[in-house]
């Protein structure tokens, strides 16, 4: 009888603590965002703007380069940091219209890495597709200190588009499989 | 008490405790201006589909079976349902950017494309959720136009 008391005593501390973790989960959230908005610092901002841009830039073509290698695990460690650049932007140093596009682009954007981070290869390049359209309209906004090409393939979905730092073809939605296809089809400067 | 005695009036507990640990309830009587078929002209097959096949975790009213009132069940549905109304919630389409509904049309594409929407364990309870080839093609090219009409 002893030991049934004690089972039972041991399912409702569980049960409790299982409640409680829930309730502190949401807390630790709360203060994250709070102190993400202490930081906010205009100044900063400022000289921190076309850095923050170019690291998103740098993870996507690690992201890029996973893929091209068929590096599923790769893709989604290169996309896990993309979805931590992506907080890290801030929007201050640009127009009120601009902002409103970047907030878009960026929702959407982290949406796309995060199902790459969970995803097989296949699904990760039906993302990076979107997701490239995404960086391109928001390089389109933030501009870039390098050279970047945009490149097409006109035998993944359809065609369908992304970003290099190299004019050189390596195609990161047929891989292996075909990793010349494709060509130029814009400068970005 | 032998041990198989011990384990299953643990396992009994159990099963009577988590009874307790309430689930919160996906339901609402109202349809809010920014529902899916609310913004756009949906055909009534079109309608009848989604609203049946995906409406159950992709939006803020589920039409709950017997069996959600039984732990683990509704701990399992809930979960479904807060990952599937965090992807993608019809009820709100309204508030989405051109952008997101672009991308989210594009999966609901692909999903529906795939086989992979519904989910294995929501198909084998709803048979009737399942796609049938002419449903898909109906459904895939209806959300392709309107895609494209964005």
């Amino acid at each position: 009888m002893k030991n049934l008391k004690m089972s039972v005593a041991a399912m409702l501390l569980l049960t409790v603590t299982f409640m409680n973790a829930q309730d502190g989960h949401n807390h630790d959230k709360m203060k994250m965002g709070d102190k993400k908005m202490e930081q906010m610092d205009h100044s900063k901002m400022q000289a921190n703007k076309d850095a923050k841009a170019e690291m998103i830039l740098s993870d996507y073509f690690n992201l890029k380069e996973a893929l091209v290698a068929d590096d599923a695990k790769k893709a989604a460690e290169a996309s896990s940091k993309l979805i931590g650049s992506f907080k890290a932007f801030d929007r201050e140093a640009y127009t009120s219209e601009q902002q409103m596009e970047l907030i878009e682009i960026i929702e959407d954007a982290t949406e796309h890495a995060e199902h790459i981070v969970k995803s097989p290869i296949d699904h990760q390049r039906e993302h990076f597709k979107t997701l490239s359209i995404d960086i391109t309209d928001m390089v389109a906004i933030t501009g870039t200190a390098h050279t970047i090409y945009e490149q097409f393939c006109p035998m993944y979905d359809n065609g369908s588009t992304w970003l290099s730092t190299s004019d050189e073809i390596k195609n990161p939605y047929l891989g292996s499989k075909m990793v010349t296809c494709g060509k130029v089809q814009k400068e970005i400067k | 008490m032998k041990w198989y005695k011990k384990t299953a009036i643990v396992l009994l507990v159990a099963l009577v405790g988590i009874q307790f640990i309430p689930t919160a309830r996906n339901q609402s009587d109202v349809v809010p201006a920014t529902d899916f078929m609310m913004v756009n002209e949906v055909p009534k097959a079109i309608n009848d589909k989604l609203q049946g096949s995906c409406y159950d975790c992709h939006s803020n009213n589920t039409r709950y079976p017997w069996y959600s009132n039984i732990q683990p069940g509704a701990w399992f549905m809930e979960m479904h349902i807060n990952n599937g109304k965090e992807e993608l919630n019809f009820n709100e389409w309204g508030k989405y950017s051109n952008r997101k509904k672009t991308s989210k049309l594009k999966s609901i594409i692909s999903q529906i494309r795939d086989d992979e929407m519904p989910i294995m364990s929501y198909r084998l309870i709803h048979k009737d959720a399942i796609f049938s080839d002419d449903e898909k093609k109906t459904v895939i090219e209806w959300v392709t136009k309107l895609k494209e009409s964005l």
